[in-house]
């Protein structure tokens, strides 16, 4: 249990998918103008991350890490598949997304009025993909140290996307130098506010 | 004509500076100038062969489900780039650990193969990919000196600041810590920004 509440906050802070690892820069930057876009764009990350790693951490544990398949037939034990675990992630992730879309469509109209147009974009973000890919690499032992995580890291970006979103807000009204103006500054503060975040090393529950 | 498609992403249009695409995956490779040219070199591949792999399909692949081959197409390229890496270049493959997967989800080549190479001849897509993959590699590199020189004092692993400078061996100087930390990218590639604008200004 505290194993995975320790997960659960170091996703979130320490090893915040933005400020520590640059991870969905594209759509922080492009989608973080005003604070009410920002928080539908991150919520639908936190559902889809949600949804994704556990599901490939299963497909990753049961079909592909070497010597998985020894399940199915003992004599299987020495294939090793998961070199094409970069394929299986990213066709998981866009079917995932297609079928999430689909079924927010029919089910709640007002979240998909809400989330709609943010999810075709979320299958090609990187924070997704990453989520996926670090799994893969951090080796977590059981399925709910992967949900605590997945969770974890999808609040993480959920709040620098509404903090940056929040500030670009006031920036509005301040006198930036011309040329800075914009993705500039908007680096500036990011790297400011990974600074600020660095602070949370070394947390442990 | 093919060669203003291959100089415009390097400066221009640079994906990085100007198109803000790209930028979610390679940053934190850029702590030392080794892992960010391998990265700049495995990008600017993959942008190339993918652009020329989906002009070639252009005419072939129904509209409706073209997201879903290029990711294939793109996914298939970067396992054989993280194969190759592997075989050939293990430490630093194991340095770039998840952020060769992440190429798959780089925005340039998504984006440079919608905006692109779905409508071009293959070979001008195959050099827009190759000049768009080398003007993000430029950054990448760009960022990756910096770092290294002030946080290290080394570059490409060669000492340049000498060790007698160093307080510890009673000199002056002391490396800066800053530098190293994740977040000092961002502030650079701000600062890349700040440059590249103010220049594009002055010389209007």
């Amino acid at each position: 249990m505290e194993q995975i509440i320790n997960i659960f906050v170091k996703a979130v802070f320490t090893e915040n998918m933005v400020f520590a690892f640059f991870l969905g820069m594209c759509s922080y930057l492009a989608v973080s103008k005003t604070v009410k876009t920002a928080s539908g764009l991150g919520i639908a990350v936190v559902f889809v991350l949600v949804i994704t790693v556990p599901v490939n951490y299963l497909l990753y544990k049961y079909i592909l890490s070497p010597g998985a398949l020894a399940w199915l037939r003992p004599e299987w034990a020495a294939t090793d598949l998961s070199f094409l675990s970069f394929i299986v992630f990213i066709a998981v992730i866009a079917a995932i997304v297609q079928l999430v879309e689909m079924v927010v469509e029919k089910a709640a109209p007002g979240l998909y009025n809400n989330l709609g147009i943010f999810l075709p974009l979320i299958a090609v973000n990187c924070a997704i993909m990453g989520g996926s890919l670090f799994m893969q690499e951090r080796a977590y032992r059981n399925v709910w140290e992967v949900i605590s995580y997945s969770l974890g890291s999808g609040i993480g970006w959920f709040l620098a996307i509404v903090a940056i979103a929040a500030i670009r807000e006031k920036l509005g009204y301040s006198n930036i130098p011309k040329p800075l103006r914009g993705l500039g500054i908007t680096f500036i503060i990011t790297g400011l506010m990974g600074i600020a975040f660095m602070s949370f090393m070394g947390i442990q529950l | 004509m093919n060669k203003r498609i291959f100089l415009d992403p390097l400066f221009k249009n640079n994906p990085v500076s100007v198109l803000v695409l790209g930028i979610c995956s390679a940053l934190a490779v850029t702590v030392k100038m080794e892992p960010a040219l391998v990265m700049a070199l495995s990008v600017t591949l993959v942008t190339g062969f993918s652009g020329l792999i989906m002009s070639l399909f252009r005419n072939t692949v129904p509209n409706r489900i073209r997201i879903i081959v290029q990711l294939i197409v793109v996914a298939t390229l970067v396992i054989v780039v993280d194969q190759i890496l592997k075989a050939f270049a293990y430490d630093v493959s194991k340095q770039l650990s998840v952020f060769v997967g992440l190429i798959i989800t780089n925005c340039i080549i998504m984006g440079r193969i919608e905006a692109f190479a779905l409508g071009n001849k293959p070979i001008p897509a195959f050099m827009d990919g190759i000049g768009n993959g080398l003007g993000y590699g430029m950054i990448l590199v760009i960022v990756s000196f910096f770092r290294e020189l002030l946080g290290s004092g080394t570059l490409l692993g060669y000492r340049i600041v000498p060790q007698s400078w160093y307080m510890g061996n009673g000199g002056f100087y002391e490396n800066n810590g800053l530098m190293i930390l994740p977040p000092m990218a961002l502030i650079i590639v701000g600062l890349i920004i700040w440059i590249f604008n103010a220049g594009k200004e002055w010389s209007k």
